[in-house]
């Protein structure tokens, strides 16, 4: 009965969505208060319908119903307790459920926390959010209905896939979704925006905190992949440059493009098209994102199930709502000349530069990703792209964005001198070269990449604190706020990144071998030691678990247990076993075993140095990015007049 | 011209010049990195040079899996039906491999004809079979055996 109650909620809640993308923006066009409202009582009426059948589903896992085969195909009744949860989303249909979720979630905070906006602009950003809500409803209803029944009842489930039982999973894709779905809030105030005409700064004012706050998810969730891809997959790399993760990747360049974008149009003006713009890519880029990890096109740990009608029907979406806002953009897009002029020095071109690389970079992965897919559909061969492509554009793009990063906050807005900048950046400079020197003679196989890799992270890091030194120092009127800080903050995360990303690679060392019990290995100074191999049993699978004692110099480090489970499913799986520090991690996978009585192993053993800096950095991206957005700019009362200049001193005075 | 249309075209002409100079790094760093996939069969009728890379993929020929001694050493059969690779690959296998499963190894043949593979990939779970193997497979006729792992 629950289940059923479930699907009447999402027919429900499609009803509602539906009413919000039409009656508010009836309402908007003449000026009907009454019609506009219904936006907001919309959106909270679809929020709890879609929560109340999200909770439906998780009851039907915990209390293992397996009548419904959702529950059926992705639970066990010796499944924990606590991956119950997450395998609610553990395959297509509920994850698709929770991407519905999250967007009732940000349409839900919309209606709730834009109470300033002009009313007949929040109509119209509900109605958009409304209809998007309405395209993905149809879609789980007809294609993906996580509430079908199985009869007969299943005895038993066929578990969850082992390689999703892990606390990370239970986290990654909700972090990762918030992110996703969160530029449809940027999507939908851009479109909005056009539909009205109210093109304007404040306009972008009310959009950044959301734009900020989406992209801090979205890094986070894909810091959380690439960590989770890192010690759960048992083969010591952090990306891989998987079609899947590139489909996340790509939302995330447009949207870093997006927010530098959107500081200049707020505080210059300038660049408004070029924002709407990047705001449409970056929504159309996570529904590219969810037609390629979920039409089972790709082949990944990600793609469920390939069922052609679903991927037609998200294809069919995609098409829809890029078009459909392209051709709205055409139409309405404000004329080209608008905002303050600036010199051929200035913020504004330096952030020009930021996006046009970030904008290649994003086309790089795009091609990179789609091209098989093209030739394949033309039935011009199979092929693959080899990480190496991408790995490299990455490298040579990521040159010229480290090397401006500094003096695109310390340039002044409008015109600034090279003299005068190249002078600031003296002492960064100065801690680049120290940087470079120092990597080059204590890391010798860091090789060329690892150095400038160094080098450029100096270079931002010691600019990042320099600049903020100065601004700290400046008169208590103009000292930064919490945009400010976030940026710092996020810029410094970069520097982290750059450090962990370039080094890890050239310096660690790992050694696939035949271990028996008593044998020892030496690896970058850890000499590891196998003690041999014992059964153990966890909830539903059992496992042969290795224990391996670590030694450096005489003096032991760790021990690792690292183990090989057989699942109650049949399915076999490495857990690797990983001791983590910040400037190195140990990390052992049990390979097979190489003789009958299983006392010979294949082992893997791995020395990965500064790896942790990788997703230290991200984390610090995301801090910066929600830091930024609880700026007090942000929560100023809207005045109805556009303003003449910015009257926050913040990031418009560099400086002297 | 104005000095700020001046400007402005060099503005343009420095982007398009940036964009050419990073279309042509793209364009040649990609086929650089295109690795083709290849079913026994296909190899059969065009064969591919020792040296060069590329994808083979089929299915694991039951009772073929061979290790030399306790070493790392494994050797077993890529098959899609009516024909057959050795294949050599010096490392740990993942987790999934097993005879009579779809797996995509990247290598190159050896000049003796063998397969040295270099990475192999199993499929992430029970019910899943690469496309590109199934495929495969579909073309030689060969679908009894993957008939289970549709759905």
């Amino acid at each position: 009965m629950l289940p059923e109650l479930g699907q009447i909620a999402l027919i429900g809640a499609l009803l509602i969505s539906l009413t919000m993308g039409t009656l508010p923006l009836i309402g908007a066009s003449n000026g009907n208060q009454k019609l506009m409202r219904v936006g907001q009582t919309g959106a909270i009426a679809q929020f709890f319908l879609i929560a109340f059948s999200f909770v439906i589903l998780t009851w039907a896992f915990v209390v293992q119903d397996f009548s419904v085969e959702y529950v059926a195909r992705n639970s066990n009744s010796l499944l924990p307790m606590q991956y119950r949860f997450s395998a609610v989303w553990g395959s297509h249909e509920g994850s698709l459920l929770l991407w519905e979720l999250i967007l009732c979630l940000w349409t839900f905070a919309v209606a709730i926390f834009s109470k300033k906006l002009p009313d007949d602009f929040r109509a119209r950003t509900l109605a958009v959010l409304g209809w998007i809500s309405a395209g993905f409803l149809l879609f789980v209803i007809f294609t993906s209905n996580p509430f079908g029944r199985l009869i007969p009842q299943a005895v038993d489930g066929l578990d969850l896939n082992p390689l999703l039982q892990d606390p990370g999973l239970i986290i990654h894709p909700p972090m990762l979704y918030m992110g996703y779905v969160g530029f449809s809030v940027s999507f939908a105030f851009a479109v909005a925006a056009l539909l009205g005409q109210q093109v304007t700064r404040e306009w972008v004012r009310w959009s950044r905190p959301w734009t900020h706050v989406a992209w801090a998810f979205l890094t986070l969730g894909i810091a959380l992949g690439s960590w989770w891809a890192y010690y759960e997959l048992g083969w010591g790399g952090w990306w891989f440059w998987d079609p899947v993760e590139n489909a996340s990747f790509m939302p995330w360049i447009i949207g870093t493009a997006l927010i530098h974008s959107q500081a200049v149009t707020e505080k210059r003006g300038t660049f408004r098209n070029w924002t709407l713009i990047l705001a449409i890519t970056a929504f159309s880029l996570c529904l590219l994102g969810t037609f390629l990890v979920r039409s089972g096109v790709l082949t990944s740990v990600h793609a469920f199930a390939s069922d052609p009608t679903r991927g037609v029907f998200i294809l069919t979406y995609l098409v829809v709502v890029v078009g459909g806002s392209l051709l709205l953009f055409a139409i309405r897009a404000p004329g080209m000349v608008q905002g303050s002029n600036f010199a051929g020095l200035s913020r504004e071109t330096l952030i020009l530069l930021n996006n046009l690389l970030l904008v290649v970079m994003a086309a790089m992965v795009l091609t990179g990703t789609l091209y098989p897919l093209l030739l394949d559909a033309l039935d011009a061969g199979k092929i693959s792209v080899g990480p190496p492509y991408f790995g490299t554009l990455f490298a040579l793009l990521l040159i010229p964005l480290a090397v401006l990063l500094p003096f695109g906050f310390y340039a002044r807005w409008q015109e600034d001198s090279l003299k005068r900048l190249l002078g600031e950046l003296r002492v960064p400079a100065f801690a680049a070269l120290v940087g470079g020197v120092a990597t080059y003679f204590l890391l010798p196989t860091a090789g060329g990449w690892g150095v400038a890799g160094v080098a450029g992270a100096f270079w931002i890091m010691a600019s990042c604190l320099r600049y903020y030194r100065e601004r700290m120092t400046a008169n208590p009127g103009q000292r930064p706020g919490r945009g400010e800080t976030g940026m710092i903050i996020a810029h410094f995360g970069v520097g982290l990144f750059l450090v962990g990303a370039s080094l890890t690679n050239p310096v660690s060392s790992e050694k696939h071998l035949r271990m028996v019990a008593g044998d020892s290995f030496e690896l970058a100074g850890y000499n590891f030691v196998f003690e041999g191999t014992r059964g153990v049993r966890g909830p539903n699978y059992v496992a042969d678990e290795g224990e391996f004692i670590v030694y450096k110099s005489g003096k032991r480090v760790t021990s690792l247990y690292p183990q090989k489970r057989r699942y109650s499913n049949g399915q076999v799986m490495t857990e690797a076993a990983l001791d983590p520090g910040l400037t190195r991690d140990l990390y052992v996978g049990l390979g097979e075993a190489l003789n009958e009585q299983g006392t010979a192993w294949a082992v893997r053993l791995y020395h990965k140095p500064f790896i942790r800096f990788i997703w230290i950095g991200a984390l610090l991206m995301m801090a910066g990015g929600f830091l930024a957005a609880t700026d007090r700019r942000y929560r100023r009362p809207v005045s109805q007049k556009a303003e003449t200049r910015p009257t926050d001193a913040n990031l418009a005075e560099a400086p002297a | 011209m104005t000095p700020t249309r001046k400007r402005r075209l060099i503005a343009v002409v420095l982007i398009l010049a940036g964009v050419g100079v990073a279309s042509t790094i793209a364009f040649y760093s990609l086929q650089e990195n295109l690795l083709y996939f290849q079913s026994p069969s296909e190899l059969a009728q065009q064969p591919i040079p020792a040296g060069r890379q590329f994808r083979l993929g089929g299915l694991v020929k039951p009772g073929s899996v061979e290790r030399q001694g306790e070493s790392l050493t494994t050797q077993f059969v890529v098959t899609d039906g009516p024909e057959e690779v050795t294949v050599e690959y010096v490392g740990t296998l993942p987790d999934l491999f097993r005879e009579g499963q779809g797996v995509i190894a990247r290598g190159a043949l050896d000049d003796s004809g063998l397969f040295a593979a270099s990475e192999v990939l199993a499929k992430h779970d029970e019910n899943y079979m690469p496309p590109e193997v199934a495929d495969a497979l579909k073309e030689s006729g060969h679908v009894s055996m993957q008939s289970k792992d549709e759905g």
